[in-house]
């Protein structure tokens, strides 16, 4: 008896609640939705690791990270600025570092520049029609990825230095390709190759053909399909791959090492300056170069992410049926 | 097929843009990589056999591998601990720590080699602690490991990370209503079904550590027959003018990454096999 008239207080208690409240919830639902929580908090403790687990798989992520990736970073800056910021100038405005500097811009303007013709007309052949060799060909583009720096450079080494294949007929010719800029340039394109293809092939392929064929049919020339109707399409994904193949190609070194011979004041790149003051005891000056390439990663970083979430907004839902 | 056909007559440029890729790729990387295997053809199988098993390419070739597969398994083990706690957990900096996990892939390696050696050095900020313990990182094969373990860390994260976000949940929800405990849960559901991004990310992270150059040789010591990595003794000898030796090896670590591309393919195609594409 007691039992039933609490229950029908506290009932009636509820109902108060809820009309002083202003909520259209009856009793029995905020029972219902009472149950389900402590249900769902149950289930939540099967779904969960205890506390102190979570707590040192979080701690150890951290630490790692902070350790391993974090400390470098922060100590390419603290070197650089360890002798103050007039130092920091004085190493930057040096005529070594600012030929190195042009040197880099030079050869990313070069070796983007081709990568980004040639990436975009690969991504057309590969994307928009089909072929046998398709996986093939989509392989060998992706091989520079998986090939040692030093293996890109040694071959352009074996195709032009002075033992090489065409050395000899280089030399007569006074052809410079290797220890200059034109060989820093090959190596560079042969390990960026893949950037500007392989952010591409992937979204070219999700967007299917249709629209280009519809501006085919209403009499387009295909420059002006490409141009009107599949570059606005690609945009934020062919900035993607130009934006690490920069990055890339601005911060070779291996690859640039063994082609450049290392020719003070003109055939040295950023990171190869980098080097050499290094192993000169100058760890101001090696610094404070590293940093301009540190922020140039970072600044990479940065940007990137804001590409990531633009192409993930130009993207249809998955469950779209879009290529039916 | 008959869509295929469809759609190549009616864009244009196939003929064109196929042309002008498949030169390209000859161009700038067929024909070098070409150069290297003819390159090679020149020496005769003995010579060949004797510059492999010299001494010193020996142990060049085996610190480059075994120090390689060691960071790989330290990768492994600690991109999985990252992975979880970016995907699973909610903890103040998680998306600056999922930015940061980028760093290496970022960061020019001549900067993070000389960045590691001067936090290692004995001097530097994680050096002189260690040094006082006893342990001697920079100019030492555990300098190689460290520079390794910090350039592989993102394959693993980055091939795993999106493999566990879109697992699922009803598959742990169906293990636990059905009384498996969160341990059996976690390692006889979780992982095993991340199994075919762990290896691939683990062949990644190897891959990039053999061939690593940049970011290992400040670090390294360079010392034959100790510190020295396979990639630094193929600039040594083409810096001595003894091409055949760095053909030699460079030929051996190309047909490994090849092997690497190919169980990468492999694992790939594996574990599209066992998960449904959306």
């Amino acid at each position: 008896m007691s039992t039933e008239t609490s229950f029908v207080t506290r009932a009636a208690s509820l109902r108060a609640y809820a009309s002083t409240a202003d909520l259209a919830i009856s009793p029995p639902a905020l029972h219902e939705v009472s149950d389900r929580a402590s249900r769902i908090a149950a289930s939540r403790n099967l779904l969960n690791e205890p506390r102190p687990i979570r707590f040192i798989i979080v701690a150890l992520a951290i630490s790692f990270l902070t350790i391993f990736v974090v400390l470098p970073l922060v100590v390419v800056f603290a070197s650089a600025f360890s002798k103050g910021i007039s130092a920091y100038l004085a190493a930057l405005t040096e005529p070594e570092a600012l030929s190195a500097i042009r040197l880099t811009l030079l050869v990313a303007a070069i070796s983007v520049t081709l990568n980004l013709v040639f990436g975009v007309i690969a991504a057309w052949a590969i994307a928009k029609f089909e072929f046998r060799g398709k996986t093939l060909l989509i392989t060998l583009i992706d091989l520079p990825f998986s090939v040692s720096p030093v293996i890109s450079g040694l071959v352009f080494v074996l195709l032009f230095g002075a033992q090489g294949y065409w050395g000899t007929w280089l030399q007569a010719h006074d052809i410079h390709i290797l220890f200059a800029v034109p060989g820093i340039a090959l190596a560079t394109i042969f390990v960026t190759f893949p950037f500007v293809a392989r952010s591409l092939i992937p979204l070219m392929q999700e967007q299917g053909t249709q629209e280009e064929e519809a501006a085919i049919s209403l009499g387009a020339s295909g420059l002006q399909t490409f141009f009107r109707v599949t570059l606005p399409n690609i945009k934020w994904g062919l900035l993607y791959g130009v934006l690490l193949c920069n990055a890339r190609a601005m911060g070779e070194f291996g690859a640039v090492s063994v082609v450049s011979g290392h020719i003070r004041g003109e055939t040295n790149t950023m990171p190869l300056l980098v080097e050499i003051l290094y192993n000169e005891y100058q760890f101001v000056a090696s610094f404070a170069i590293a940093s301009l390439l540190a922020m140039l990663a970072l600044i990479t970083l940065v940007v990137k992410t804001v590409l990531e979430q633009r192409l993930d907004e130009g993207q249809p839902p998955k469950d779209d049926p879009s290529d039916h | 097929m008959s869509t295929a056909v469809a759609r190549r007559s009616s864009l244009p440029g196939f003929g064109l843009t196929m042309g002008l890729t498949l030169t390209w790729l000859s161009v700038i990387i067929l024909i070098p990589l070409a150069g290297l295997f003819l390159k090679t053809l020149e020496l005769s199988p003995g010579q060949f056999w004797e510059i492999l098993t010299s001494r010193r390419t020996l142990n060049a070739l085996k610190l480059s591998f075994g120090l390689s597969f060691a960071a790989a398994c330290v990768n492994l083990v600690m991109g999985t601990i990252i992975v979880w706690a970016l995907v699973r957990y909610r903890f103040p900096g998680r998306r600056l720590f999922d930015a940061i996990v980028d760093i290496p892939f970022a960061l020019p390696t001549a900067v993070a080699g000389v960045a590691l050696t001067q936090l290692f050095a004995q001097k530097g900020w994680l050096g002189a602690p260690l040094a006082e313990l006893g342990i001697k990182v920079a100019f030492t094969p555990i300098g190689i490991f460290i520079a390794m373990v910090f350039i592989g860390i993102p394959f693993v994260v980055r091939t795993v990370q999106p493999v566990l976000i879109d697992l699922d949940p009803e598959i742990e929800e169906a293990a636990a209503s059905l009384g498996a405990n969160r341990w059996h849960t976690v390692f006889r559901v979780i992982l095993p079904s991340l199994i075919p991004a762990l290896l691939t990310g683990f062949a990644l992270a190897f891959a990039r550590a053999v061939g690593e150059y940049g970011s290992v040789i400040f670090i390294a010591g360079n010392l034959p027959n100790v510190s020295e990595i396979a990639p630094l003794l193929i600039v040594i000898r083409l810096s001595e003018f003894r091409y055949a030796d760095a053909t030699a090896i460079a030929v051996i670590m190309l047909l490994a990454s090849f092997l690497i591309i190919l169980v990468v393919n492999r694992l790939q195609r594996w574990a599209q096999a066992r998960i449904p594409v959306h």
